[in-house]
């Protein structure tokens, strides 16, 4: 950031597009082009029950808490719960840093569910090798079924009520491979178990936030919502240019680097040409 | 940095301030909320608008002292500056074909519903208020309702001011009588919205209650103010803070919603009494 700012960029922070100022009113306070670069977006989870007890929580909301607002720290203004058992559900890259994570925020167990087996895994195989090393436990052809919470029937005011104490899970197996290339992975009939956890992060990965979207007129996205742009970077609407998650879905921050330089040459050619 | 330009004590645990914040004054509608930080290590917390003046670009919220984040912010003076301050953010309330609004407000939720009544009686509505309290040391905006009500109902759960009972009460007694309206709009402590709402289902009246859940960011990235939406006999789950803050009541799973805001009880009493002895340190 200072490297940006002794370049002479100028930082605005506490502006949400979509919210606090629209695409089009950059466009009337003078700005020529905008390159939109707003990231991978609202978290996705499993429609299964349960998933509202305390204690499951999104990668996001996890990673947010803990490196964003400091909940790492002794004494923080953040809360997050710490400690106990942790199932981290997902395979990606964004599952193994949520279950070192939480690793290092005190847990006693962490555990990466992930419903095929390692040969599919898409975290990167460092990530993988890391996340052994420090002792996270891979259960591999899992798939949760359902999020256990305490429930004390005889006290509605006992405050363990609503907290997640387990999860139910069947085992897989891999059948053919799928659209995906990938085999699919198929349930085993009659596998069901349970697994004790005081924690569920699901790290199964994000769908594009559509505040920008929905507030900038013409600006075209795919079916499951990321900006369409053209090998320049250009989106549908001109003088609008995009990148990284929010074009792709949730990809490395190299790929998004890399898209960045792309419009920044595009948007360069274009405010020259005018 | 965003300055405190005025600071009033509304009872003794619910504070009003304005803030200097330009572009949200100019954009933010009733029903909308900010997400604001005290100082750099700061907690998120959402307040929602209780009032903007865009001449002057400020923006008003109100708060109860609650924990340690609602502490440090009491703390500050006038002419002192919050680290973060963004929005507005979430839905605005709708105000659109409703004719004849009936506003419910419990404790600090009132300062919510302020601005809506208001804006019903601008929009020319005709606007019903009841508004309910614990005890009368804690009754706050009674001048600003009675401004903008057509008529206006005041409940303390003791009796020690106007009349004793809670908000259902007058709200039931209208509804027998068979006066009907548009839209019933509740906001307060999730029991009450989930009382009102019960009270107005025998009378098919539409109730949108105000959602108030644990939130970080309010752009919809972390999920954690996540509820349930009961609809058409399926369960839906929706993002208070880009879905809402507004529901149907009748949609709203309040068990659930209540459960959840109750996740960091233990850790907030800390806080609290955390900030409140540096503070207190601060001050020697």
């Amino acid at each position: 950031m200072e490297t940006l700012k002794a370049l002479g960029v100028d930082v605005e922070t506490n502006v949400i597009i979509g919210k606090t100022l629209t695409i089009d009113e950059l466009f009337e306070m003078g700005y020529e082009a905008v390159f939109i670069g707003s990231g991978a977006g609202l978290p996705r989870f499993m429609n299964i029950p349960g998933e509202a007890y305390k204690g499951v929580y999104s990668a996001n909301e996890f990673l947010t808490r803990s490196n964003l607002m400091k909940a790492y720290r002794e004494d923080p203004d953040t809360p997050i719960m710490k400690g106990g058992k942790v199932a981290v559900v997902g395979g990606g890259n964004v599952a193994m840093d949520a279950a070192r994570t939480a690793l290092r925020l005190g847990a006693e167990k962490v555990y990466i569910i992930y419903r095929r087996s390692m040969e599919e895994l898409p975290a990167r195989a460092e990530e993988v090798e890391h996340a052994k090393e420090e002792g996270i436990e891979f259960h591999l052809l899992c798939n949760p079924t359902e999020i256990l919470g305490y429930n004390n029937p005889d006290d509605p005011r006992d405050p363990k009520n609503g907290f997640v104490t387990g999860i139910r899970a069947v085992r897989m197996e891999l059948g053919e491979p799928d659209e995906s290339g990938r085999r699919r992975p198929v349930v085993i009939e009659g596998s069901e178990f349970e697994m004790d956890v005081d924690a569920v992060i699901m790290a199964i990965g994000t769908s594009p936030n559509p505040l920008i979207k929905s507030t900038t007129k013409g600006l075209e996205v795919t079916k499951w919502g990321g900006i369409i742009v053209n090998e320049d970077g250009l989106t549908s609407r001109e003088g609008v240019y995009a990148g990284g998650d929010a074009v792709t879905g949730a990809a490395t921050v190299i790929s998004a680097m890399g898209a960045g330089k792309v419009a920044a040459k595009g948007i360069d050619e274009y405010l020259s040409s005018k | 940095m965003y300055r405190i330009v005025r600071k009033k004590p509304l009872n003794a645990t619910v504070t009003q301030m304005e803030i200097e914040a330009p572009l949200v004054a100019k954009k933010a509608k009733p029903g909308q909320f900010i997400i604001l930080r005290v100082d750099e290590d700061g907690e998120r917390i959402p307040l929602t608008v209780a009032g903007t003046n865009p001449e002057e670009g400020t923006v008003k919220i109100i708060f109860q002292i609650v924990g340690g984040t609602t502490e440090k912010l009491n703390h500050k003076q006038e002419g002192e500056y919050l680290q973060d301050f963004a929005g507005p953010l979430g839905v605005a309330t709708h105000t659109d074909g409703i004719k004849k609004v009936c506003i419910v407000g419990g404790g600090v939720g009132c300062a919510i519903a302020m601005p809506v009544a208001q804006e019903f009686h601008r929009l020319g509505a005709a606007v019903t208020s009841i508004i309910g309290f614990r005890s009368k040391d804690i009754v706050i905006l009674e001048d600003e309702f009675k401004a903008c009500s057509d008529r206006l109902f005041v409940m303390t759960d003791d009796g020690s001011y106007a009349r004793q009972g809670n908000v259902t009460v007058p709200l039931k007694e209208m509804l027998e009588a068979g006066e009907t309206f548009d839209m019933i709009i509740t906001i307060g402590p999730l029991i009450m919205m989930k009382f009102v709402t019960l009270a107005a289902k025998p009378f098919n009246i539409p109730v949108t209650v105000s959602m108030n859940p644990i939130m970080i960011d309010g752009t919809g990235m972390c999920g954690g103010c996540r509820l349930t939406l009961n609809q058409d006999g399926k369960r839906v789950t929706k993002f208070a803070c880009v879905d809402g803050p507004d529901f149907n009541g009748y949609e709203v799973d309040f068990d659930e919603a209540m459960s959840r805001n109750r996740m960091y009880m233990d850790f907030e009493k800390h806080a609290y009494e955390k900030a409140c002895n540096l503070l207190a340190k601060g001050e020697n």
